[in-house]
């Protein structure tokens, strides 16, 4: 077997045994890294797949949070809210991507920047939908079937199952000639364009993709910590995304689970320097940029590549031109 | 897909500005089904512009540009590619992150089936069959499952006009497909160009400044100069038409 | 009617403050392919180090200004452009906006943590007057504060134009190949480029921190205001950063006043929206093709 689907069932043994080795809190982390997993695979297919910048991923995270929360609160089952969000972030997805995709690529980073801003406004200042800074609460996690997901431990599993469910059906859309359009159109999309690809219609259903799964992930996120606030879904959260991304390495499928694993736990690491962590983080960032730009699962392309070269003594493909 | 005339391609005055400088001046000519036509010029005579005009990649300030009936100026190069027009860049494009193999089912993927299907049906849009013909057409079997990027420029080259040809296309337009291309990869390549042509009917519209790839190549020859085309005719024809050799030696 | 006028000279006043730190952010753009996303910070800071100066170092307020000045040109002009951005160029933007923002944080939380949470006072240059004109109260800081930008701006477009060096500046900012070429040393225009914008970021602070008090979260706001002006304004022209950064700061402070004090920064958020979709060269910059 591969390498990579070994590496894959090992995790996933680690998944389901960890949480009977964790306290309460631990588990809590392990299901927000989930959590964040998600948004961050949706912003993968938009920036990694795609090659479009969008900081606007926590708004959507919100979109997704907010709505679930209110319908919760009105007593609509958990699924509803959950394919209302993700149509929603879709929807929305669609509207702010069809004017904004047209501009190059560093334009659109501000649009979204700026949309991002905007919702957050809309957070803060309609107290009346959602809170205002007071956020909303008193909703609570759903009975699935009925399963109370109230407890720590069957949230999880609860989590772990939608987590495993979108990543195989972006595994899907990635592995399709759907999947080799957006590597086309991010590589060159003149090219692309010149071959067939509507580069304008799959920009933007990546674009909207992406966004859905930032709705989805929102949607999981307004039950897993039981109150939403606007603090949540800043411009600081879309650069967090954004960095999960990168530093997993953009592009590469398992690169945003790494990401984020990373991001969430690297702040529960390094706790114990109390108001110094956040300045290490920093750092630990600017270094991770300066020396390895194309993230963590771009060091081990290149380390495995070295090493395969070495093992096998390979030269370069013959067949080229004869002079 | 011709139009009534049997042509392939009518371009009828085409124009094409930029700022005040006129780069394309009221250009006009028919593609006739199954010939292979050279588009030659000086360097800036305005060929890639026009070519760009044709194709969709720019829009022409005036003019029109017919596919059978329909005029088709100001399209866009992917509804372009989906009416059966297929072009190579004068910039080696072939995507060096995927296998040559993936570069051409890619190729081909786009004119296979709808969205759905592209979605939900096989991860090859069952092309791999259709893409092992073209690799093995341009024989690089032995390279099928290398990236694309590690190969040599002429193979890259070959790979490049594979991804064209792939599609089935009624007519091909290439961007100086010669360009760097050594003399025993240029044998290869107008071989594999003369024979596709006579196999299935393709007709070709080649932009080069090797004369000899050209003259040996093409049935048809158009010379554009300052923007305007100033001859047209067979290859001996053009050869020693005064006009033409003035205009590459008096520039 | 006097109140408009109030809101009008302030607003021109603060955002006379945004264009600098809109035309240090464009100069970056422009000569070197660098969004610096912690331009915000950079305009922070130095007053600080001034602090420093003054509390923990005890000099008088003009030595701690200088003080600042170079220790600024040093770590936010020098050692920036070495350290971060030079070893990031050549992998594209992405990596450099990254690298900018967790150095934005980095500057933001060492501030907090280093000297103070709390906002802190900062002496003003201009004393706190105001006069009457036709029944309108308008602050001599305010006048002041345009003023000197105004000039630091006129001063700096009179280098870049006149000067021998601040051509070959506008020269590698248009096309670096063919400057360096031309023999200009390219990696010096930038670096020169980097100073300019630690000094006016410099300038900036000192002009803004009377104002709105030292506050290690300053740089959120400024920095989004600073990136809106130059990107409203036109992204490859001073004239338009200024320009950007007057309009924006009128903008701020009229909507504010007469719309919404809660959707204040809505209204500088849409003019950005709407101006990228519509006419992303800028109101006032010109639409050439950059080959990024």
């Amino acid at each position: 077997m591969r390498p990579v689907v070994i590496a894959g069932l090992i995790a996933l043994g680690l998944l389901v045994i960890l949480p009977f080795g964790l306290k309460s809190y631990g588990i809590y982390v392990l299901t927000l890294w989930m959590v964040y997993s998600i948004a961050a695979m949706g912003l993968n297919l938009t920036l990694g797949y795609a090659g479009q910048v969008s900081l606007a991923q926590a708004a959507f995270l919100g979109i997704g949070a907010y709505t679930t929360a209110i319908m919760l609160k009105a007593g609509y089952p958990f699924f509803a809210a959950f394919g209302v969000s993700a149509g929603l972030a879709f929807c929305i997805g669609l509207v702010l991507g069809y004017p904004a995709l047209r501009v190059q690529h560093h334009f659109l980073a501000f649009v979204t920047l700026g949309f991002n801003a905007l919702v957050w406004l809309v957070f803060r200042n309609e107290e009346w939908l959602t809170g205002g800074t007071y956020g909303l609460m008193g909703f609570s996690r759903p009975t699935i079937l009925g399963v109370d997901t109230s407890n720590q431990v069957v949230f999880y599993f609860f989590s772990l199952g939608i987590f495993l469910l979108l990543a195989f059906v972006l595994w899907w859309i990635v592995r399709s000639p759907w999947g080799r359009a957006f590597q086309a159109l991010r590589e060159n999309p003149i090219r692309a364009n010149s071959l067939g690809v509507d580069v304008r219609r799959m920009t933007l259903l990546a674009f909207a993709i992406g966004s859905a799964y930032g709705g989805m992930a929102g949607s999981l996120f307004a039950p897993l910590v039981e109150f939403i606030d606007p603090h949540s879904f800043t411009l600081d959260t879309s650069l967090m995304l954004l960095l999960m991304v990168i530093i997993g390495g953009s592009g590469k499928f398992f690169g945003p689970i790494l990401g984020a694993l990373l991001v969430v736990l690297l702040p529960e690491g390094l706790r114990f320097t109390e108001g110094l962590y956040l300045i290490i983080y920093a750092g630990l960032v600017i270094v991770l940029m300066v020396f390895c730009p194309s993230g963590l699962l771009g060091v081990y392309d290149r380390l495995s590549a070295a090493v395969r070269i070495r093992l096998a003594g390979r030269q370069e493909p013959s067949g080229g031109d004869v002079p | 897909m011709n139009n009534k005339d049997g042509n392939v391609l009518s371009v009828r005055e085409i124009s094409k500005y930029f700022g005040g400088v006129c780069a394309v001046d009221n250009v006009s000519f028919d593609v006739r089904e199954g010939e292979i036509l050279g588009l030659i010029g000086p360097n800036g005579s305005g060929k890639s512009t026009l070519f760009d005009c044709v194709l969709g990649q720019l829009s022409p300030d005036s003019g029109e540009v017919r596919i059978g009936n329909t005029n088709v100026a100001g399209k866009r190069p992917c509804e372009l590619n989906k009416l059966g027009i297929a072009r190579t860049f004068q910039t080696l494009q072939v995507f060096s992150q995927m296998t040559v193999l993936e570069n051409i089912i890619l190729a081909g993927q786009e004119h296979h089936g709808s969205m759905f299907s592209r979605l939900f049906g096989k991860r090859d849009a069952g092309l791999t069959e259709a893409a092992d013909e073209m690799i093995a057409f341009f024989r690089l079997t032995h390279v099928r499952d290398e990236m694309a990027g590690s190969l040599s420029y002429g193979q890259q080259k070959l790979v490049d006009a594979a991804m064209a040809f792939v599609a089935g296309p009624k007519l091909v337009m290439l961007d100086e497909p010669a360009g760097g291309v050594n003399l025993t990869m240029l044998v290869d390549l107008k071989e594999r160009l003369k024979t596709f042509n006579k196999e299935h009917g393709a007709t070709f519209v080649i932009i080069e400044h090797n004369m000899e790839f050209v003259m040996s190549l093409c049935t048809r020859i158009l010379v554009l100069a300052n923007g305007k085309i100033i001859a047209e005719g067979d290859p001996d024809k053009i050869r020693n038409d005064p006009v033409v050799i003035e205009s590459y030696l008096g520039e | 009617m006097g109140e408009f006028f109030q809101l009008l000279v302030s607003g021109l006043s603060t955002g006379s403050i945004y264009a600098l730190a809109a035309v240090g952010f464009t100069l970056l753009w422009q000569a070197s392919q660098t969004i610096n996303f912690a331009q915000g910070e950079f305009v922070m800071l130095p007053a600080f180090f001034i602090l420093v100066g003054t509390h923990v170092l005890g000099m008088n307020f003009i030595v701690a200004v200088l003080f600042g000045l170079i220790v600024t040109l040093v770590l936010l002009g020098f050692a920036f452009k070495r350290v971060i951005i030079d070893p990031m160029l050549p992998h594209g933007v992405l990596p450099i906006v990254i690298a900018t923002i967790a150095f934005g944080i980095l500057i933001r939380d060492s501030v907090k943590e280093f000297y103070s949470a709390e906002a802190q006072a900062f002496p003003s240059f201009f004393s706190e007057e105001t006069m009457s004109v036709f029944d309108v109260v308008i602050s001599l800081q305010d006048i002041a504060i345009l003023s000197m930008s105004l000039a630091t701006i006129g001063l700096l477009q009179m280098f870049l134009t006149r000067t021998r060096t601040g051509r070959c500046m506008q020269a590698t900012a248009q096309n670096r190949a063919v400057a360096e070429i031309l023999g200009v040393n390219v990696n010096r225009m930038i670096l020169y480029t980097f100073l300019i914008n630690a000094g006016l970021a410099v300038i900036a602070s000192v002009l803004i921190s009377p104002i709105y008090l030292a506050k290690f979260s300053n740089g959120q706001s400024i920095g989004l205001i600073a990136f809106i002006a130059a990107i409203v304004g036109g992204f490859n022209q001073i004239r338009g950063a200024l320009a950007g950064g007057l309009l924006i700061g009128v903008v701020d402070n009229m909507s504010a006043a007469y719309i919404s004090a809660e959707y204040r920064t809505a209204f500088p958020l849409l003019l950005l929206i709407v101006i990228i979709l519509v006419r992303p060269q800028g109101l006032f910059g010109t639409s050439e093709e950059r080959t990024v």
